[in-house]
């Protein structure tokens, strides 16, 4: 496998040639946050909290998306990277109906635990609260468009590893929706095989599972990925 | 050298930060020794009073009284601080706001929504730092007693409010 190298952090780091700048970066054990990424699944630099700042670049970039390239001067901890995260998750928090207090994954949730790492204790910005919905017509799961903050990871775990491909986006900007086939009632949905790892992926209280404590993140995605591409 | 004076507002909130300030139990005494408390919905004070140094908020800004006494305290304090989900961010009092103002009172009251004898609804209810310029942030529902305990220790020493990432998370 070809070989590559570039500096990350003042640290000189190997990468094979196609590996994104995240994953060479936490072998280097640089830790920068993420949202939307998820082992295993095609990075889709969704939520831009991972950006990065490349030498030469006019603008940070997303180190989930883009490939480690030789002789790349990359800093992943700037201030401006900071503010940016920061911006970046307060808007997340302003776009929908976030009520930590009420929500099945409180203390449990990624998002909750990303803001505050980022520090993050007052939004700056005006709440846009919206009155976005809730589809709970499937027999087992529930999504709260309230607390969706279109990482798409059920959408691209549906496809990529499920192959069932129910979920996808409607509308455009914060306009955007999770839809279930045709934009129809989940609980009518043709193509759903009920298996759960768009729950399972879900970092927030989004999709959740009725009657149950939702407990999540407990299949392992990327062993999962792993298996479904030695079938194909 | 004299003692801050500190305060503690109830705005629109259910008073749960507060039982979590009283949650302190042995602790509060301390933090009591360290200050003078001038006004208070757990002391029987009428008017909030001028000079003071240290004021926790609770609650969201959801009504007409919400609203004037929040200008209030700005005017008569040195430091305020939101204290609690519901004044950093509106939390459940801002539950209402997607609904809009007049679908909830129809769904809370029917046809007959209450006069003019009771504070006003806003038609949104917004967080603290929305309507008045707030100093510090003690997120929570409610906040932790250990969370209170630390933030006055930092403020009652003149310090800045320094509270690690743990210690910041809503809900």
């Amino acid at each position: 496998m070809p070989r590559l190298t570039l500096t990350i952090n003042n640290r000189s780091v190997s990468a094979r040639r196609g590996e994104s700048i995240l994953s060479a970066a936490r072998r280097s054990g640089s830790d920068i946050p993420t949202l939307c990424n998820l082992g295993g699944l095609i990075p889709a630099g969704a939520c831009r909290v991972c950006l990065v700042e490349v030498a030469g670049y006019p603008r940070p970039v997303p180190a989930c998306a883009t490939r480690a390239e030789q002789g790349m001067v990359v800093t992943t901890d700037t201030e401006r990277l900071t503010a940016a995260r920061r911006m970046i998750v307060e808007l997340l928090l302003a776009e929908r109906n976030h009520s930590c207090a009420v929500c099945v994954m409180n203390q449990h949730c990624q998002l909750q635990d990303l803001a505050a790492r980022l520090g993050i204790d007052h939004v700056r910005f005006a709440f846009i609260s919206p009155l976005a919905g809730v589809d709970i017509s499937h027999e087992r799961f529930g999504i709260d468009h309230n607390r969706c903050i279109l990482c798409r990871r059920c959408v691209r775990v549906c496809d990529e590893i499920e192959g069932a491909h129910t979920w996808d986006v409607d509308g455009r900007g914060a306009a955007s929706r999770i839809i279930c086939d045709l934009a129809q009632p989940w609980g009518t949905s043709a193509t759903c095989t009920g298996c759960g790892k768009c729950v399972q992926a879900c970092p927030t209280g989004a999709l959740f599972e009725k009657d149950a404590p939702t407990k999540k993140a407990t299949i392992d995605m990327e062993r999962l990925s792993e298996w479904r591409r030695s079938r194909k | 050298m004299t003692r801050p004076r500190l305060a503690t507002v109830w705005l629109s909130g259910c008073s749960g930060c507060h039982m979590s300030l009283l949650n302190l139990h042995g602790d509060l005494l301390g933090v009591l020794e360290q200050c003078d408390l001038v006004y208070s919905p757990l002391a029987d004070i009428k008017e909030y009073p001028h000079g003071v140094d240290i004021v926790l908020v609770e609650g969201a800004v959801a009504n007409e009284d919400n609203r004037e006494m929040a200008g209030i305290i700005r005017r008569r304090s040195a430091c305020v601080v939101s204290l609690g989900d519901c004044a950093v961010n509106g939390n459940v009092s801002a539950l209402r706001n997607p609904s809009g103002l007049a679908a909830t009172l129809g769904r809370v009251y029917g046809e007959a929504p209450p006069g003019h004898d009771v504070a006003q609804l806003l038609p949104r209810a917004v967080p603290l730092h929305q309507v008045i310029g707030v100093d510090a942030f003690l997120p929570g529902c409610p906040p932790a007693p250990e969370r209170i305990r630390r933030l006055l220790t930092c403020l009652l020493q003149g310090q800045p409010a320094g509270l690690p990432p743990e210690m910041i998370s809503f809900g």
